[in-house]
């Protein structure tokens, strides 16, 4: 794979330095079988610092994990070669099953089958609550 | 439909009406006999609660309605291993009101989300109480005459006190409250309810003695300093006693004051208080009955 010539497949650009590994296994990255390239501290002229993720295969993009990582990332879905679409994902209201509750006192962590749930309780403060027992994400 | 885990469910204007039903049945009680005949109210109780299930019950059998259920999961299909989701369907095929309390925090929200019929919290783990803020409610307004300007104190544990938490949430949609946060350096309020405070402009003072804060409260609502909050045991011998409402501590208090304490008491309000007319605190556990109803009528939407 040639990290800056993807036909058909995604780029998430703009990372906050740092979070893309995080981003990596939020996004269960570990799991395609298609190239994957994680760029650490690429030089950018809006922070200085950036991390890139190019994923060289046609995969559905979960928006939500973005939008509650990092709202300064953007994502170009490229088709041919090309940039078809640019997409500023923003912060989620809820998330599913991309957080785990800590609190052992909570419920799912007796029953396994229940769907993790966080919300977006303080969108300044960018936090999440789990939907059941309100333990901070 | 609706369901009551949280009481933030409940906008101010339906605390209101639920409190006056409440005084309406205190005063008619006749009237209130046969509202919910034929209906069931099922008590499950995944952990003991004498005085919460009793006073469902209680409720419940004044409205002329039957209940069912079970008191500790030991005797449910818990002990199987049946999800709270399930057990809460199974259930819905029996009764028509569900009044859940369980020792994990959220689990009444699963009942809630995976059933047909209204479902009460009535306690998860550490985490809400509603019932007890409505009662804590009527009963402030029974006694007061009134849900605002009055200067509130909150004394003990207000660290872990998840009745004190919900008591200042609910309370803070009213106008003229002031808080009186009395409680010693390691059970102070958590940031996260102080800041419920500031964000509505509510005025607060944190102290550590009960008895300068006396003479100012119009209510003092007591917790329980437990032992196994502190770090060490030098720590807890030296404040347990600061805490004990003793007559002493009341003399310079307002004769109107209202004593109140979502008890069990262990040793927090001394015995002899309780013969003081200010001591509301055993009326308390009578409004929680009708609180109870006003709530069973509200949610089987009876008129």
């Amino acid at each position: 794979m040639k990290i800056d010539s993807i036909k058909n497949g995604i780029v998430i650009d703009h990372i906050s330095a740092g979070n893309s590994m995080r981003l990596y296994y939020l996004l269960h990255l570990d799991t395609l079988e298609c190239p994957v390239a994680l760029i650490q501290n690429a030089a950018s002229n809006k922070s200085g610092k950036k991390d890139i993720i190019k994923i060289d295969g046609e995969w559905e993009l979960n928006l939500d994990v973005l939008g509650y990582v990092d709202s300064a990332v953007t994502v170009n879905i490229i088709k041919d070669g090309k940039i078809v679409e640019k997409i500023t994902p923003s912060m989620p209201q809820t998330l599913e099953n991309v957080l785990f509750c800590k609190n052992p006192r909570c419920i799912t962590g007796v029953e396994q089958e229940l769907p993790h749930i966080f919300k977006l309780t303080d969108p300044k403060k960018r936090i999440y609550r789990c939907l059941y027992c309100e333990s901070k994400a | 439909m609706k369901h009551l885990i949280d009481i933030k469910d409940f906008s101010t204007q339906e605390l209101d009406a639920l409190i006056r039903v409440a005084k309406d049945i205190m005063k008619h009680p006749e009237n209130y006999a046969h509202k919910c005949a034929g209906k069931k109210l099922a008590t499950l109780f995944f952990e003991p609660s004498t005085r919460t299930r009793l006073s469902f019950e209680a409720a419940m059998y004044e409205l002329g309605g039957h209940v069912l259920g079970f008191s500790e999961a030991d005797s449910s299909s818990a002990a199987k291993g049946e999800s709270v989701a399930d057990t809460a369907r199974i259930v819905s095929c029996y009764a028509d009101i569900i009044a859940m309390r369980h020792p994990k925090e959220g689990a009444p929200l699963v009942a809630a989300m995976n059933c047909p019929i209204p479902v009460i919290n009535a306690g998860d783990g550490g985490h809400n109480h509603p019932t007890q803020t409505l009662t804590d409610l009527l009963s402030i307004s029974v006694e007061k005459g009134r849900l605002d300007n009055m200067t509130i104190g909150l004394c003990g544990d207000l660290k872990f006190g998840r009745t004190v938490h919900s008591l200042i949430a609910a309370m803070s949609e009213y106008s003229g409250i002031k808080f009186v946060l009395i409680s010693p350096e390691e059970l102070k309020l958590p940031g996260y309810v102080k800041d419920i405070l500031k964000s509505k402009n509510i005025p607060f003072e944190q102290t550590a003695s009960l008895e300068e804060s006396m003479p100012k409260l119009d209510i003092l609502y007591m917790t329980r300093v437990q032992r196994e909050r502190f770090f060490n045991e030098e720590d807890y011998l030296r404040l347990k006693n600061s805490y004990i409402l003793t007559p002493q501590k009341l003399h310079n208090a307002k004769e109107d004051l209202c004593i109140l304490h979502p008890l069990p008491r262990v040793n927090e309000i001394s015995t002899a208080v309780d013969s003081d007319p200010r001591a509301c605190y055993f009326k308390q556990a009578l409004y929680g009955k009708y609180i109870r109803m006003a709530l069973i009528l509200k949610l089987l939407e009876v008129e």
